[in-house]
């Protein structure tokens, strides 16, 4: 058998190359560091790591030969946007995390190495042109995020939630891979855009050397309508997906999990590795399954409303803010899944706004979380904002416009995000999709205003102390909070960043 | 003058107002207030020189102001004036001041927190109805909620948050459909499969008649948005929890300005956009607005709590605009948007009125109180002349506004609607009785004293802060009663507009009082 050996152009994955590397230099800083040192520079050479990672995704912005390493990975500007993105959340979860590694003794520098590792995971996830490297990044996220997830080792929850997800992530990932044979066992290829070109369509992904197809696939592409095999296969790589980015109803894990792990990782969770997920969602089925849209975007959109309807409901009944948040999450990601039926260029764009939008307006909410908590006291009831509002007035007015965002009310980036999203399925003819979700969006507006109202309406009922200064995590809250009004006010220049960074949708 | 981009300064200065306001300390309450009404009579003072440079032979739009906002999506910074939404931008401005200066007297709790949240609400409202691009229109709308959210469960009664909560949710599920209504238009708007050339404009979208098999769609998802804020029977229910929860100066706003805009909605974008379909339901929206004229009459009369008897009146008087609105006679359509401007001067007034005594006797019951207007003559003789206005008495602007409204409606014989005016007509008289029968269960008989824990409370009479409240509300009043010329005049050309275009899809022919004032 010939092998020859695929040309490796290394600067097409200078980011991810970039966050590897701090990663390993985070752990072996620490292992030279004496103990009574302390561990605040750890915090420093991530962030200088991060910000060099995040030049070098500016600099390959236009990168000249996209498709690397024979056709694994994408260095093009979808994956530079991902890789900003992914560097913007591990930034702010690094000054999120401050304050919990103080209060709870983590050994910061195992909890720098697997944050950045896990990043590098997104960023494989965001850049994968080939269902292997899809699978490749989504363990490197997940392993990362089991440990993470455990890392409150003091606190019961923490452990159960860090064993629950591992046991289930790795079913969700038996499914994956599962999926990823039958495709390759219908299109005979991994390659994204070969298993496109083999269902007829001309991708720009696809390599020289896809192989040739086999008759029933040849057959199939022909007259339109998938093998048994192939749409099995689709099926599974919704479900491995779909449990990553915590959709309905494969989501029953997000509520402890989210409620167990300390609470900067909740964020990082939260945003990035849904985020991560639905970058390989677009990847994968606007590349390798365009022409069988038909079939998976009634798939998809079952799911979407399943998402929306489950996550607003649940929410309501929820008592501690974390859980809440968890199933606000959840529907969220339901309003991402129907950009995503919408299968058009707005519609991508709207992915990616949205993906921006929700970023910023939740990892702002949790870093209020984190803010009001003390040690041995986590004030993680939503009863335990009572009276916020007027105890700390800037914390209560950002959660007010974190919330008002959330529930999409103008003129925040969750308004001109929903409303983007809505637009995009209105355009592809999914108006019962849109209606669905924006009555779903009226009924999130209950549990997000309840927030408010203890806020502002409701005297506490215990005293509360102050909890002690956290300026990391209050600068991470009031920069959030200016970008979703921002955002809000002036959406152009994301927009158009948006509509820049996905150059395989036409 | 006409250099000056006056509607911006308009919508904008109170937002301005609201973000100075946050950095005045909130230990200096004399100052926060004072900044409050003099900003507000600013205000009010441009919307007069607004008045004055409107030319009122034109429908057109008037000192329109457009900018790019998200111009690749055709949303546009675009504002104007027309005769319909002047009146209603000029009770905004006008009724402001006199809300600040009247929780100068009686709300002295978070006056920080309550003075930027009016202004926002100020901005929110003028936006509103200033708008001429439908995404602008929509994040004013939305906008608007929150500072009544926070006005309704902050400063209200016992049960404001149920009252606040239900408020938003009633208001924001209607207006989500209204969102993709909008956004269907926005598609429809252009050539091509792109997004180059579509548009959010209203005016450019009014250019191209929508089909009239899309038509009873979106007119149903615009008029269900209308129909909640109105509010229409049966979508009513929130607006008795809302008013009774709400403080004073909450309810006042509320009935004066934010029940407009479900009304000023109807007319504005409904009936110009939709008017097959506007047309096609306009039997079945007379034939609610009269149930809402008769129930709402009924159910006030049944009330023990005056401000509830003022909130289910409002139901009454609001069937009143929805009838004249959809019978789409000139004079029908006409008297409906003075009696916008009517309920809002009398059922503001109301409020102001009951939150008065309220203040002086900690209860709203009907019965704790008798021969008020022995202890407090100056509070009965203005609550006179504002029931006087709000039951349609001649003389007062509330008659001027159901007269034209009923003539109109019994005009209307295209669509058979006399028998509406009929029973319309007995609904002021219902109208009435409710009134007149509190007039006399409370003002009139024996003096009596309401009894909070035991003790009497002594009745005094207004003082000189709440008579300067009421004053200008009751000099408009009979202004209008007497002499409403110039306030329809500078309705007359936009409505014959509407109500032309109206006309000839119900096959009636254009009105003949075009240009008859």
């Amino acid at each position: 058998m010939n092998f020859t050996l695929p040309a490796l152009d290394f600067f097409a994955i200078a980011p991810l190359l970039a966050m590897t590397l701090t990663g390993c230099l985070v752990m072996l800083v620490d292992l030279f560091t004496p103990r009574r040192v302390g561990k605040g520079h750890l915090a420093v050479v991530s962030l200088v790591g991060l910000a060099v990672t995040a030049f070098l995704a500016a600099w390959s912005w236009d990168y000249s030969n996209p498709i690397a390493f024979g056709g694994m990975v994408a260095a093009d500007s979808f994956t530079q946007f991902f890789n900003l993105l992914f560097v913007f959340i591990t930034a702010i979860t690094i000054l999120l995390s401050q304050t919990q590694l103080e209060r709870e003794d983590f050994h910061a520098g195992e909890y720098y190495t697997l944050l950045l590792f896990s990043a590098a995971g997104l960023m494989l996830m965001a850049s994968a042109t080939d269902l292997i490297m899809v699978f490749l990044g989504i363990e490197l996220l997940s392993i990362s995020l089991y440990i993470l997830t455990g890392f409150s080792r003091y606190r019961l929850e923490s452990e159960e939630a860090s064993i629950k997800y591992l046991l289930l992530g790795s079913f969700a990932t038996g499914f994956l891979l599962f999926g990823i044979s039958l495709v390759y066992g219908a299109a005979g290829s991994t390659n994204l855009g070969c298993v496109g070109n083999a269902l007829g369509g001309r991708s720009e992904f696809a390599i020289e050397t896809c192989p040739a197809l086999s008759q029933a696939t040849a057959a199939a592409a022909t007259n339109g309508h998938a093998p048994a095999i192939l749409l099995a296969g689709m099926g599974l790589l919704i479900v491995g997906l779909g449990f990553k980015a915590a959709v309905a109803p494969f989501h029953l894990w997000t509520p402890d999990v989210y409620e167990g792990a300390p609470t900067a990782i909740t964020a990082y969770m939260s945003v990035a590795a849904k985020a991560g997920a639905f970058a390989a969602v677009l990847r994968v089925f606007m590349i390798a399954f365009p022409s069988l849209i038909a079939d998976w975007s009634g798939m998809i959109g079952v799911i979407a409303a399943l998402t929306m309807i489950v996550g607003n409901t649940v929410a309501i009944a929820q008592t501690n803010i974390k859980r809440m948040l968890a199933y606000s999450s959840i529907a969220h990601a339901g309003y991402i899944l129907v950009a995503i039926v919408a299968a058009s260029q707005l519609g991508a764009q709207s992915v990616l706004f949205y993906t921006l939008a929700y970023t910023l307006m939740n990892l702002g909410a949790f870093a209020i979380v984190i803010l009001i908590g003390r040690r041995g006291e986590e004030n993680e009831l939503l009863s335990d904002y009572a009276g916020l509002g007027y105890r700390q007035p800037v914390l209560g007015m950002l959660m007010s416009i974190f919330m008002l965002s959330l529930a999409g009310i103008p003129p925040t980036a969750g308004f001109v995000g929903k409303f983007y999203i809505f637009s995009a399925a209105i355009q592809s003819g999914q108006v019962v999709l849109a209606i669905i979700g924006v009555l779903a969006s009226v009924v999130s507006v209950y549990f997000y205003l309840r927030v408010i109202y203890l806020m502002y309406m409701v005297e506490p009922a215990r005293a509360y102390a102050l909890p002690p200064r956290a300026p990391w995590a209050l600068a991470a809250a009031v920069f959030t909070g200016i970008a979703v009004l921002a955002l809000g006010l002036y959406p152009i220049p994301f927009l158009d960043l948006a509509g820049a960074s996905i150059p395989f949708i036409s | 003058m006409s250099d000056l981009p006056i509607l911006s300064i308009l919508i904008f200065l109170p937002l301005l107002g609201a973000i100075v306001a946050l950095f005045i300390p909130r230990s200096n309450e004399p100052f926060l207030r004072a900044w409050a009404i003099g900003l507000s009579l600013v205000v009010f003072l441009a919307s007069l020189g607004l008045w004055f440079s409107f030319d009122p032979t034109t429908s057109d739009f008037q000192l329109q102001e457009q900018l790019a906002w998200v111009p690749a999506f055709g949303i546009y910074y675009h504002v104007g004036v027309d005769g319909i939404s002047l009146l209603l931008v000029l009770l905004t401005t006008f009724l402001m001041p006199l809300v600040f200066i009247y929780t100068a007297g009686s709300m002295s709790v978070r006056v920080k927190e309550l003075v930027v949240l009016m202004l926002v609400l100020e901005t929110a409202m003028l936006g509103t109805f200033l708008a001429l691009d439908l995404f602008l229109f929509y994040v004013f709308w939305e906008l608007m909620l929150v500072p009544m959210y926070f006005l309704i469960g902050v400063w209200g009664g016992a049960r404001r948050i149920y009252a606040a909560i239900k408020f938003f949710l009633y208001t924001m599920a209607g207006s989500v459909l209204m969102l993709l209504a909008i956004v269907t238009l926005y598609f429809r708007s252009g050539e091509g499969p792109g997004l180059s050339g579509r548009t959010f404009d209203l005016l450019t979208i009014m250019k191209e008649p929508v089909p009239t098999d899309l038509q009873p769609w979106l007119f149903a998802a615009f008029a269900l948005a209308f129909a909640i804020k109105v509010p229409m029977f049966p979508f009513h229910t929130w607006l008795p929890d809302a008013h009774v929860e709400a403080p004073t100066a909450g309810s006042v706003i509320l009935a004066a300005v934010l029940l407009k805009m479900g009304t000023y909605g109807f007319l504005r974008f409904c009936l110009p956009l939709f008017p097959q379909a506007a047309a096609a339901a306009a039997p079945l929206i007379a034939l609610v607005a009269v149930i809402g004229i008769v129930y709402g009459a009924l159910v006030a009369t049944m009330q023990r709590d005056m401000k509830k008897l003022v909130a289910y009146s409002s139901v009454s008087h609001l069937g009143f605009v929805m009838l004249g609105l959809f019978a789409f006679t000139q004079e029908s359509m006409q008297g409906s948007l003075l009696q916008m401007i009517n309920h809002g001067l009398s059922t503001g007034a109301l409020f102001f009125l009951v939150g008065m005594i309220y203040e002086r006797a900690h209860t709203r019951f009907i019965s704790d109180f008798g021969g008020v207007a022995r202890l407090m003559p100056i509070f009965a003789a203005l609550f006179t002349v504002v029931m006087f206005s709000s039951l349609g008495l001649p003389g007062t602007n509330g008659f001027v506004g159901e007269f034209l409204i009923l003539v109109g409606t019994f005009k209307q014989s295209a669509l058979g609607f006399q028998p509406f005016a009929i029973v319309a007509g007995l609904g002021v008289i219902l109208g009435a009785i409710y009134l007149l029968w509190m007039y006399q269960r409370a003002m009139q008989g024996p003096v009596k004293e309401p009894v909070v824990d035991g003790h009497a409370i002594h009745l005094t009479d207004l003082t000189s802060r709440e008579i300067f409240v009421l004053a200008p509300i009751v000099i408009l009043i009979l202004l209008i009663g007497v002499y409403p010329k110039p306030f329809l005049d500078r309705t007359a050309a936009s409505i014959t507009n509407v109500s032309d275009q109206m006309q000839k899809v119900v096959g009636a022919g254009p009105s003949t009082l075009a240009s008859g004032r």
